[in-house]
């Protein structure tokens, strides 16, 4: 049986088409679920192995990116919630799911019963939207998503609100605990497009089984989506494998979720 | 709550006078005419009822001009007749061309073309000036909102999958003590427009890879905002039909005073006091309209409804006057959900409130289609009936406020009869020797660099940037491309469904500087630089479907009118031509700017968007034109003329000029098929088109896009006529050229494939910074690095 994924959707999401591709070409099952659904229990998330929570601009960012839904989901899924990450399940957000995860306080986390926000996304240094592809250094960290994953992985970004900033204390514990899973490889704007802090992309908390990160896995699932893919020397081409390197993240939670969650 | 118009007493002055001051933008003929309709009735109209047909036969809703008899006449020859502009130069061409793949043409809010067995493409561009001009934010967002709206109610409702934008505006550097009265400042239209457009299509979803931004201190009055949107739609749900008994319901947004009068608004010139109209422009919100694309494609996909049509300008008068046209409807407006309490009856049925789309719904279905509504927190009204009437019936609690029959509304305007003059500008005669233009052996590096860093050249990556190019998943060729990703792509390529190796590209191409000397070569040269970013990126003829923007000045004045005729028939001969169809296209008239001090009228160089969609079968030929490897060869593709009239070379150098790019289609046709061929079959690394700023401009951006230099000569550059001036031959901006890199292993099956097509092969991509062109007589004319150039394209 193969695991199954559950792509959240609301007011806003637009990135669960290719969130939810992602993980079908993992091998998961996968179903784009309203939270609605979750909320009425038309759905049930312990029927599911992976969470995820895709980018867009959930109920239109209003008040800050992602505060809505962290609200809705910690007011209206409490105990399905905790139950899920109890169970040791996955959870990935993507952008604006990273945002949302920050601030139910999922991420960075400290355990399953705390749900208090303790760092945020805050505006671009740049104080605009960017959208471009960036160099990311893989880290030392727990997270199952990023098993085996390459030193340096090039993957899109596409935010507003993407600075990652936490109280000093925060950040060294993230350290210490090796939750920074993903650092935008050159110091410095344009490739820290958001002026993070410490150059965090992306970050796990404790157990490495929710991971949140800023840049978009889920575009890069083919190498035709590789701004630079007209580039490579035509005779290998053909030859070299079709797969882009955002695919890997998706496989490795689909594979944990087998080994240990079925 | 409803009022009675005086008409049948009402003397020409009266008619005109209400007119005027009821914003209905009604013609004295168009008037007359309602008043002896309901003349014949014996009874004066309603607010409502007269409201409604100013909106239906609005400009903005029939396009008059377009259909309008024109009586033409241009110097030297016979005066013309010409039986409506649309049918006898844009249906006529698309009928002629007859390709199968078209599947719905000018008849739905978008065109329909064939995609894969399973899809089709919907494609649609609009504008939205004149809001732009007086809320630049809200104007745009609105615009793009609007647009997105058209690919949903087209068919049975498609997915929008990908936006264009194409702006226009005053020069940036414009003193504000030269601001016509009651303008915004082209920097602060910029930002606003460029923020909405962000802002709206971000937060849809919805990438927006490809566009251009023009600059002419024409514009600063009236900018101009070009929004088009792509959409996918499943090949069994690109027809609708409506039949009595079924529900009209509204979905989406509620109904408030914002944007009452949109259409009549768009249908007059701007002046000095329009910047007061605040309430025709509409608020917009990106996040409902999310919301009404995911819950409709379901209760499409599940045949819940039969018809679908967007609301736009008129709001519900024109989309159930529409969808009811052959049969009837009655609606009940107290029904409508409003923001807020109020409105008057006319205002609920005029008002243009955003993201509203009107859906008829068999009976049965209904409770299917609220379940899914209310799943996805969308608002569904039901506020009427389609019937068999063939009338439209309007009820407010109860009384009737407005009974038109449906033929009088779309058929009873009387088309006018227009005339059109055109007579060829005469431009001062370029003291060329006596500025140092088409004079040898100088010194053209700067040139070059003025020109890459001229505004409507110079780099647009701050804007691109700011829009999400990569949702979706798809993107295969991003507006920006090169070793540093900030190149200037011609197209962009993206696979619409996940997993196929299918594309669209989409491209456009625009040159209202052209229409100083000639509006028809401006419209050719559209066409041709559209068509020509298609087969840069790898794209075919062949598969290629135009629409076209026709942006224009008061069409009442016969100067006007005769640009687009010109513009007009060149639609027709050149996409004859090249054989590709138009599939849809929108103009937006009275594009002027008055003075009410000083009578002073003003209007937009004649501007016509050609935007081009193609279908690539495999998007792995699809090349990008930023060069590759050092040690291939660079060749250009197409002959090159003497014509800088409207070139950005004689506009740095305060010319126009007399002799825009001609265009020879037979020629440009066999280039672009063969240079396809040659692209698909691999043996070519990089393309470019050559356009502003010709093959200088062209070599300097594929160079520093790829991060080496070149070394050219322009001897080997294909001539069509005797040139010896080496700043035409760099400059010139003929059309159907381009450049091309091939590898040294290609190059003799490059050569024997293109054999009969003029080409020359103009030197190499090196192995160093260094970017230097020899003169025909062998001269350092351009001697630089790119990453000179390169500075001077991104200061802008």
């Amino acid at each position: 049986m193969a695991p199954k994924a559950l792509i959240l959707r609301t007011a806003g999401t637009n990135c669960d088409a290719e969130t939810d591709m992602a993980f079908q070409l993992a091998g998961a099952e996968t179903a784009l679920v309203h939270i609605q659904h979750l909320i009425s229990d038309k759905v049930n998330l312990a029927d599911y192995q992976i969470l995820a929570i895709p980018g867009g601009f959930s109920y239109g960012d209003d008040i800050a990116a992602g505060i809505l839904l962290a609200v809705e989901m910690k007011h209206k899924l409490t105990d399905a919630l905790h139950r899920f990450v109890e169970d040791g399940k996955l959870i990935i957000g993507i952008c604006n799911g990273f945002q949302v995860l920050v601030r139910t306080g999922l991420l960075p986390g400290n355990g399953a019963s705390e749900m208090a926000q303790r760092a945020t996304l805050a505006m671009n240094t740049s104080a605009k939207f960017e959208c471009r592809w960036v160099d990311l250094e893989t880290q030392e960290s727990p997270c199952v998503f990023t098993t085996g994953v390459k030193a340096r992985v090039y993957l899109p970004v596409a935010h507003a609100e993407g600075r990652f900033t936490a109280p000093a204390k925060v950040l060294s514990e993230l350290e210490a605990n090796n939750q920074v899973v993903f650092r935008y490889a050159e110091n410095g704007y344009p490739n820290n497009p958001n002026g993070s802090d410490s150059d965090i992309a992306g970050i796990c908390d404790a157990t490495g089984k929710i991971f949140g990160l800023m840049p978009h896995p889920e575009r890069f699932l083919t190498k035709w989506n590789h701004p630079r893919w007209t580039r490579n020397p035509t005779n290998t081409q053909e030859n070299s494998s079709e797969e882009g390197d955002g695919l890997v993240i998706f496989k490795n939670a689909v594979h944990y979720a087998e080994s240990n969650l079925l | 709550m409803v009022k009675e118009i005086e008409i049948l007493t009402a003397d020409d002055a009266e008619l005109m006078r209400i007119s005027r001051e009821g914003m209905l933008s009604l013609s004295l003929n168009e008037m007359q005419t309602i008043q002896a309709h309901f003349g014949t009735l014996e009874r004066n109209p309603t607010d409502v009822e007269i409201e409604t047909i100013a909106q239906t036969w609005s400009e903005h809703c029939v396009h008059k001009t377009f259909k309008s008899t024109i009586l033409y006449s241009e110097e030297g020859k016979a005066p013309e007749q010409i039986d409506g502009l649309f049918s006898t130069f844009i249906q006529r061409a698309t009928e002629e061309i007859a390709k199968p793949w078209c599947v719905s043409v000018f008849s739905d809010n978008a065109g329909i073309i064939e995609f894969d067995e399973q899809f089709n493409l919907v494609f649609k561009v609009e504008t939205h000036n004149h809001p732009s001009a007086i809320e630049p934010y809200g104007g745009a967002g609105t615009g793009i909102g609007g647009v997105i709206r058209d690919s949903l109610g087209t068919g049975l409702g498609a997915k929008p999958i990908l936006n264009t934008d194409v702006f226009c505006f005053g020069m940036p550097d414009t003193p504000y003590t030269q601001l016509p009265k009651g303008t915004l400042h082209p920097k602060r239209v910029f930002k606003g427009v460029v923020a909405g457009v962000r802002d709206y299509g971000n937060r849809m979803g919805i990438p927006t890879a490809n566009g251009a931004i023009l600059f002419d201190a024409r514009y600063t009055a009236n900018p101009l905002v070009f929004c088009g949107n792509v959409g996918l739609i499943p090949r069994n749900r690109c027809e609708k039909s409506v039949e009595p008994g079924d529900l009209v319901v509204a979905i989406g947004g509620q109904t408030g005073r914002d944007g009452i009068h949109g259409a009549t608004f768009s249908s007059a010139e701007l002046d000095d006091t329009s910047e007061s109209l605040g309430s025709v422009v509409q608020i917009g919100n990106p996040i409902m309209e999310k919301k009404i694309v995911d819950a409709l494609l379901q209760a499409r996909d599940r045949n819940l409804y039969r018809s679908i049509t967007d609301c736009g300008a008129g709001g519900f008068s024109s989309a159930v006057g529409e969808m009811g046209e052959e049969i009837g409807a009655e609606v009940h407006l107290e029904r409508v959900s409003l923001k807020y309490e109020g409105l008057a009856p006319w205002e609920i049925w005029l008002s243009e409130a955003q993201e509203r789309m009107v859906i008829a719904v068999p009976p049965e279905n209904l409770d299917e289609l609220m379940e899914i509504c209310a799943a996805e927190v969308v608002e569904a009204t039901v506020f009427g009936t389609f019937t068999d009437t063939q009338r439209l019936q309007v009820f407010y609690e109860g009384t009737i406020v407005g009974d038109l029959e449906m033929e009088f509304l779309h058929h009873g305007l009387p088309m006018p009869v227009k005339e059109a003059v055109w007579e060829p500008p005469k431009h001062p005669d370029m003291a060329s020797r006596d500025r140092g233009i088409g004079v040898e052996n100088l010194s053209y590096t700067k040139d070059l660099e003025q020109l890459l860093a001229s505004p409507n050249i110079a780099s647009k990556e701050s804007v691109i940037r700011q829009y999400d190019h990569g949702v979706q998943g798809g993107m295969v060729i991003n507006p920006l491309v090169g070793v540093e990703n900030d190149g200037p792509s011609d197209a962009c390529v993206t696979t619409p469904v996940l997993g196929s190796r299918k594309g669209v590209i989409v491209a456009n191409g625009i040159n209202p500087k052209y229409s100083d000397v000639d509006p028809y070569l401006s419209a050719a040269a559209a066409i041709d630089e559209a068509l020509r970013n298609v087969v840069a990126v790898g794209g075919t003829l062949e598969k290629t479907a135009l629409l076209d923007n026709f942006c224009w000045g008061n069409p009442d004045k016969p100067d006007r009118l005769g640009e687009l005729v010109r513009a007009a028939r060149a639609c027709y001969d050149i996409a004859t031509a090249y054989g590709t169809p138009f599939i849809s296209g929108k103009d937006s008239l009275y594009n002027e700017y008055r003075d009410t001090t000083t009578g002073e009228q003003r209007a937009i160089p004649s501007t016509l968007l050609i935007s081009a969609i193609c279908v690539m079968p495999d998007i792995q030929n699809a090349v990008t034109m930023d060069v590759k490897t050092p040690g291939n060869f660079i060749y250009v593709v197409g002959n090159t003329y003497a014509e800088l009239g409207g070139s950005h070379y004689f506009n740095i150098h305060g010319f126009v000029g007399n002799t825009a790019p001609a265009i020879r289609p037979g020629e440009g046709k066999l280039t672009m098929e063969r240079l396809s061929a040659a692209i698909n079959r691999g043996w070519v690394r990089s393309c470019h088109d050559c356009s502003e700023g010709g093959i200088g401009v062209a070599a300097a951006e594929m160079a520093f896009a790829g991060g080496y230099g070149m070394s050219l000569r322009l001897d080997g550059i294909p001539t069509g006529e005797d040139i010896d001036a080496d700043d035409f031959l760099l400059f010139s901006e003929s059309n159907s050229r381009f450049l091309v890199e091939i590898e040294p292993q290609h190059q003799q099956t490059y050569q024997n494939h293109m054999a009969g097509i003029p080409f020359g092969c103009l030197g190499t991509v090196s192995d160093t910074s260094e970017f230097v062109i020899k003169g025909k007589s062998g001269r350092l004319i351009v001697e630089t690095s790119i990453h000179t150039l390169k500075s001077a394209w991104q200061d802008f």
